[in-house]
């Protein structure tokens, strides 16, 4: 089982950086189709051509090979006589050999790289228990330039967070390499807010009226791709909800870039 | 919107014709050097002439010399650099996500690379050679020769146009209508 654990931490790497989810490169295209402003359609092109030369040379599509981390989907009868982590942290020592992948993960005081993408609380995993028998493993690759523009505002429950959100998105999106698709963290508290927006990256596909509406106000600022003008500012925005203190609003905006890459594999 | 194909070393009349929104297909060297070459830099001065150089903003993925993905970094990090780097004669800084225009003013032009698009760079890029290779991977100083490396918008020109910074002022507008 450890050996089935590693080899599709190794799989789903691979898969994750060499390529794009179907759904992702639908919005893209979808997109492309309907953008009018005519360097916004050169930008969405070329970034299809970039994902088409990435599947065929099974090459990383982007340098940022990302900070890793996972979500495990364990099954309750699942017994395991191994550290799951340690198993996940020596497929991403493959993986990073292998593909190869760049080496991201860094001391946060002396900046030392440990050269495989491995180091305190990395790889980073997400564990959520599941009926059955199974393991669902994600990969979720995250790049630094669109993480570095995520943040969390605990704004006073009188004010309207989705004005928070849409002047957010307005001021940072340039940096965080739009298309953007948006986690957003509603309540909680100031880590609940963070972790409900990162699942609600994890969680993307499909939107309610109410995320149509903040992804319509937010396409209409005409950021565009790349910062540089057009209708395509956000791909896709989901957003996930905890109670919270009567005088607390904790809001958290998890960007992410163009690229939203991940893979699961499944192990029975 | 014109398209130019240009070679390096950049002049300053190649700096001088390029205005905002412009395309450019850039062949010749490119150097790559990002947070911790540039503080490197401050300190110890630069290990290569870039008289006329253009400085890539970028932490590539090489294997055994041979580039395997190599899009733009987020320039703003590098932001606190800018005088001192086009100071040292750099003509145009690639990378995304901007930087700010007045030091651009009369001297070099910023170029946006598409984000993201590192395995299609990679087809224009060739490694020549590395310096201050002791910084790791994603952080040396790079030399690279670049074939039509583009497509790259000119984001702000020597004439005092930001793109971004337009973009942004509008998008501010929208909001508050």
């Amino acid at each position: 089982m450890r050996d089935k654990v590693v080899e599709a931490t190794v799989r789903a790497l691979q898969r994750a950086e060499t390529s794009l989810p179907d759904w992702v490169l639908q919005r893209i295209e979808q997109a492309a189709a309907q953008e009018s402003h005519p360097l916004a359609r050169h930008h969405l092109q070329f970034m299809r051509e970039n994902v088409q030369i990435a599947k065929e040379r099974r090459l990383p599509l982007c340098q940022d090979t990302g900070l890793l981390i996972f979500h495990v989907q364990l099954g309750r009868e699942l017994i395991l006589d191994f550290s799951l982590s340690e198993a996940i942290a020596e497929g991403v020592r493959i993986a990073t050999r292998d593909i190869p992948l760049r080496p991201n993960a860094v001391h946060p005081q002396t900046r030392q790289n440990s050269g495989d993408n491995t180091g305190l609380c990395m790889p980073d995993i997400i564990l959520d228990y599941v009926d059955g028998r199974g393991l669902l493993l994600t990969a979720f690759p995250k790049g630094a330039g669109s993480e570095n523009m995520s943040l969390v505002g605990m704004l006073n429950p009188a004010d309207d967070p989705f004005e928070f959100i849409v002047k957010s998105v307005g001021e940072r999106a340039a940096n965080a390499c739009p298309p953007l698709f948006l986690g957003i963290g509603l309540g909680g508290s100031f880590d609940l807010a963070a972790r409900l927006a990162k699942r609600a990256l994890l969680n993307m596909p499909g939107s309610s009226q109410e995320e149509l509406q903040l992804l319509e106000r937010i396409n209409a600022l005409g950021i565009g791709p790349m910062g540089l003008g057009g209708d395509t500012t956000a791909l896709g925005i989901k957003i996930e909800k905890a109670f919270c203190h009567t005088a607390s609003l904790p809001v958290a905006i998890n960007f992410q870039c163009w690229a939203n890459r991940s893979a699961t594999e499944v192990i029975q | 919107m014109t398209d130019y194909h240009l070679q390096t070393p950049l002049s300053g009349a190649d700096v001088q014709k390029l205005a905002a929104g412009d395309v450019v297909f850039l062949s010749g060297l490119l150097f790559t050097a990002r947070d911790k070459a540039h503080a490197l830099m401050r300190r110890e001065g630069c290990p290569v002439s870039l008289e006329g150089a253009a400085l890539y903003h970028c932490g590539p993925l090489i294997l055994d010399d041979r580039v395997l993905s190599a899009g733009p970094t987020t320039s703003g990090r590098m932001a606190r650099y800018t005088e001192e780097i086009l100071r040292l004669g750099v003509k145009a800084i690639i990378g995304k996500g901007g930087l700010p225009g007045e030091p651009f003013q009369d001297k070099a032009v910023y170029l946006a690379y598409p984000g993201g698009c590192g395995a299609a760079a990679a087809q224009q890029l060739r490694v020549l050679g590395v310096h201050l290779k002791e910084l790791g991977m994603a952080e040396s100083l790079w030399v690279f020769e670049a074939r039509e490396f583009g497509p790259m918008i000119v984001a702000v020109d020597s004439h005092g146009r930001d793109l971004y910074e337009e973009v942004r002022r509008s998008a501010q507008r929208r909001e508050a209508d």
